[in-house]
């Protein structure tokens, strides 16, 4: 498509960025606070800028992986591979398109250290679209591991007051989880003889093998997720974050765990998947319910909409481990969804945060009388977060609950009710939050939105209405891709089917 | 037999060392205590001098002295690390001792002569080289734990490693006249040809022996000695103890049990396992407790020693790749760490817990940077050295069928991830303390050679990847 490495280019740029705050800006007065600002600002946009060519080079028709690069790096047991196919090229852009808006939230809010946690946020893009766009299996978990390091710093320096707690059960949780993964990774190896993406999603692992293989990446990927019981570090991650923080954890980090189950758990271990979809169908189930429930009794504005978060992914979940073209298409509809709406509603809790300095549900109340602008956006994605037809929301939603309805109508009849309980507790928080009358003092001077805040506010509303009326590109993107994951998935149950047969 | 002096030309490092230490010894002696600056200038050329012999010596395999030493690419890249660690442990010393009125000129020489030890030991083909050259390098070790002769730790940490070290050189000389008595050599290759069949006076040679191997790298359960001596000891020699020695013993562990005991490895497999298994988990769970940095750094080193050690138990050619990468970029952490501990030094003298280093990252950036840097690594995150290290011995146990050893041992390095992290958190997260004095430049040196090699060695790994696989073929 192009004759330069534009994957490896949007993949780095971040750290060049990185690389030219540490070596050019001295200092940590206001000037340099500002220069530091700026050339992360300009940094992300221009990877922005440069990840529309992928956008737009992107062949949805194409079965093979697109802008592929091959270097040798690691001698015989890894190779330096890029590329990207339908599943993960979404996800690239949603990242570069998310980061200008984490260094614009953070322009004021960030007063100390402004040029390190510049150069966390870049380096942790530079990990993040790798991940999203590695082919080489060790390379990938390079990627998905080193993205620990500097959230962890981001959450530990800039967070709130329990921020050394969540940030080091955050680090600790999914490194836990990712070390199985990696000897995963080695037996992989040994029986296919590469690491090689693209030959491994046409190697047949032995079934035996597949479970345990499959049990190990899960181990990983449901902590990322973060799937019910092991989601309980999200909540105080999402907290103690700073806005910013909140929204690259809410908008990307965990979606590489769904993009994980599609990249790696479902085409590789096709057997295996398919044993375990009914105990991926409960955990899914639970956590639609329970943490809907959960986000009911909240106090925390930052914390329900974190325990909606978990909710939402259990429709990814489900969507994805039913294992058809409407489930999966629905699951990375829902993920790229989820990344506008949640991100934007983190976005909403840092504009009155950065107001109040409280993120305390009772604190507010009334400020449709002040902010009229705000009250409007945090309704839109407010709806979206419900899944209101016509938001992006409704479309993942739906997609996922038809092809569970296929599979099991149970599953997707609980579900359903933990749509009801969304609606419940998002429309319950705008209500507290902005309805009623405006009685508090310290709100009575409250701004509205300024230009900064709806430079990134906008762009989301945007794409969360678009894509709610039009979500034809997102679904056209991943057609191909899915299409094959699903044959892979036909293929084992076909066989497990005859298998069964054959008994008889 | 016709002696020929040519013929000692691939032993040319070790005869360099063994004469320089003679030498300097008589130049500090008669010359005095004016003597530290030189000696210690000279001894450091002496171990450059060395290093480019064996990086310039015969690419061949050669025999020596009737197989008691041999020259391979397995030696030649041990005593390369070797080496270096030595020479950057005492260029880290020269300052310190002289700030804490430490200097001798004995401390240079006895390092000279430890590097001698390590090196015949590393190059041990019989079970008498072997104890000759581990007698060498400890009898040196144990005289420079207790360097600091007016300090009560220090005396203590040299008696304590004595008297154990002793111990546990007697345990391996029995395993040896054991495993000679059953086997009828001492060569390694001669055993190797006696000993297929495992005899019950053959096993508990082995078991003697590995216990006497065990205690010098410092794993569980002859790990008793190393939280004492490493704090005991005056710093500097601390960061000389877990550098270079350690890689010299799990050199000479791994050339032994694969060249003498290639065809009773099932026998000793088990063995190495449970050690490494108990080094790991250890390591881990007992650090957390710990406020000082160097027995933090002790209890660190019992658990990397956990996870060299996963390699040898895999008992492949990967195994011992993974072995020799590990010990390369564990050696490079260790020295950096003790980079940063020997520069804790405030106007009323140096600080060694953990908490001293709060706010770190305001106070001196780019140390903490390094620091927090080596940290990461050493537990083990990706994209960091210390990742590449765990991931080439695991890759070798899975591939032997070690999953148990495999999944226990990534498990502990979560948890040993806990005070690795705790450090970041200090520098990072807490508030600055009193910063400490400008470090010297050497320490500077090493803790950025240190520092840009665990950060930057997944650029390029090539180079180290391919001398380590080359090593290793060494011994197969």
């Amino acid at each position: 498509m192009y004759d330069w490495p534009i994957l490896s280019v949007v993949t780095f740029l971040p750290v060049v960025g990185a690389l030219l705050i540490v070596l050019m800006i001295r200092g940590d007065d206001e000037v340099a606070q500002r220069n530091a600002r700026w050339v992360a600002l300009w940094a992300t946009l221009v990877t922005f800028l440069i990840s529309l060519l992928l956008l737009f080079g992107f062949d949805p028709a194409n079965t093979d992986f697109q802008f592929q690069e091959n270097r040798a790096w690691l001698g015989d047991i890894a190779a330096y591979r890029m590329g990207i196919d339908g599943i993960s090229m979404p996800f690239v852009v949603l990242t570069t398109l998310l980061m200008p808006m984490c260094i614009l939230a953070s322009w004021e809010s960030i007063h100390s250290r402004v040029k390190e946690y510049m150069i966390c946020f870049l380096v942790l893009e530079t990990l993040m679209i790798g991940t999203f766009s590695a082919l080489d299996l060790l390379q990938f978990y390079i990627f998905f591991e080193g993205g620990l390091i500097p959230m962890f710093l981001i959450i530990g320096i800039w967070g709130g007051k329990r921020r050394i707690y969540a940030t080091f059960k955050f680090f600790l949780y999914t490194l836990a989880g990712s070390v199985l993964m990696m000897l995963a990774i080695m037996a992989m190896y040994w029986q296919a003889g590469t690491t090689d993406i693209r030959v491994l999603l046409t190697h047949a692992f032995p079934p035996g093998m597949q479970i345990w293989l499959w049990l190990a990446f899960f181990a990983s990927f449901a902590v990322k997720m973060p799937m019910w019981p092991v989601h309980t570090w999200l909540p105080d991650a999402h907290v103690e974050a700073p806005t910013a923080g909140s929204v690259i954890l809410a908008g990307i980090l965990l979606k590489m765990g769904g993009y994980g189950f599609l990249r790696f758990s479902l085409p590789m271990f096709p057997d295996a998947s398919l044993y375990f979809a009914p105990l991926v169908y409960t955990l899914s189930v639970v956590a639609i319910i329970y943490t809907s429930l959960v986000a009911l009794m909240q106090e925390d504005i930052k914390k329900l909409i974190a325990y909606s978060s978990v909710a939402h992914m259990g429709f990814v979940t489900m969507g994805i481990f039913t294992m058809t073209q409407e489930g999966i298409q629905g699951a990375v509809f829902q993920m790229v969804s989820h990344g506008f709406v949640s991100g934007a509603l983190f976005l909403c809790v840092g504009v009155v945060y950065d107001r109040m300095h409280t993120r305390e549900i009772a604190a507010y109340g009334g400020l449709v009388h002040r902010m009229p602008v705000y009250a409007t956006f945090f309704m839109v994605f407010t709806m979206a977060n419900v899944g209101l037809p016509g938001t992006s929301g409704f479309i993942g939603e739906f997609l996922t609950m038809l092809a569970a309805f296929g599979r099991n109508s149970w599953v997707a009849f609980f579900a359903a009710t933990g749509v009801i309980f969304s609606a419940a507790y998002a429309l319950w928080l705008y209500r507290r939050v902005i309805f009623g009358p405006l009685e508090k003092e310290s709100l009575k001077d409250i701004l509205d939105v300024n230009r900064r805040e709806l430079a990134s506010l906008v762009p989301l509303l945007f794409f969360t209405i678009l894509f709610g009326v039009w979500p034809g590109p997102i679904l056209e993107a991943c057609n191909v891709a899915v299409q094959a994951i699903v044959a892979r998935a036909d293929l084992a149950a076909g066989a497990a089917k005859a298998a069964a047969l054959a008994l008889h | 037999m016709t002696f020929s002096l040519a013929a000692l030309g691939p032993a040319l490092p070790e005869i360099l060392l063994a004469v320089a230490a003679l030498f300097l010894v008589l130049y500090g002696a008669i010359v005095g205590a004016k003597s530290v600056d030189t000696v210690n200038g000279l001894a450091l050329a002496v171990l450059f001098a060395a290093l480019v012999l064996v990086l310039l010596g015969p690419s061949e395999p050669a025999v020596l002295f009737g197989g008691s030493f041999q020259v391979d690419a397995y030696g030649r890249f041990l005593k390369v690390l070797t080496l270096l660690g030595s020479g950057g442990a005492l260029a880290m010393s020269v300052d310190w001792l002289k700030v804490e009125k430490q200097s001798r000129f004995e401390f240079a020489v006895l390092i000279l002569l430890s590097t001698l030890g390590m090196m015949m030991l590393i190059s041990a083909g019989d079970l008498i080289a072997l104890y000759m050259g581990l007698e060498l390098m400890s009898l040196s070790l144990y005289v420079i734990a207790a360097n600091n002769r007016d300090s009560v730790r220090s005396t203590e940490a040299g008696l304590k490693y004595f008297v154990l070290g002793a111990l546990s050189s007697g345990m391996l000389l029995y395993g040896a006249s054991l495993i000679y008595g059953f086997t009828g050599s001492v060569n390694f290759a001669r055993i190797a040809e006696a000993a297929h069949e495992p005899t019950l006076g053959l096993i508990f040679g082995i078991v003697f022996m590995f216990a006497g191997l065990a205690f010098k790298v410092s794993a569980v359960p002859f790990h008793m000695w190393t939280p004492d001596v490493y704090e005991g000891a005056p710093t500097p020699v601390t960061a000389f103890f877990g550098a270079a020695p350690k890689v010299a013993a799990i050199a000479v562990f791994v050339r032994f049990s694969m060249e003498a005991l290639p065809n009773v490895t099932h026998q000793w497999q088990q063995i190495v396992v449970f050690i490494s298994l108990a080094s790991m988990v250890l390591g881990a769970f007992a650090a957390i407790g710990q406020k000082n940095l160097k027995r933090l750094m002790a209890y660190s080193s019992i658990g990397h020693m956990g996870y060299a050690l996963v390699g040898l138990a895999a008992g492949t050619e990967e195994g011992v790749r993974g072995v020799l990468v590990y010990m390369t970029i564990y050696m490079a952490m260790t020295l950096g760490t003790f980079a940063c501990i020997l520069s804790m030094r405030r106007k009323d003298g140096m600080v060694e817990n953990y908490e001293d280093l709060a706010g770190l990252a305001r106070t001196s950036p780019v140390k903490a940077f390094m620091l927090a840097a080596l940290m990461f690594s050493l537990a083990g995150i990706p994209p960091l050295a210390g990742f590449l290290a765990k991931y080439y011995v695991f890759l070798a146990a899975i591939q032997a069928g070690l999953y148990t050893l495999a999944v226990v041992g990534v498990l502990a390095s979560v948890v040993g991830a806990f005070y690795y992290l705790r450090i970041v958190k200090v520098m990072y997260f807490d508030e600055p303390a009193t910063p400490f004095e400008p470090m010297p430049v050497e320490l500077k040196a090493v803790l950025a050679v240190s520092g840009l090699f665990t950060l930057l060695l997944f650029v390029y790994p090539a180079p180290l990847l391919a001398a380590a696989g080359v090593a290793a073929r060494a011994l197969f």
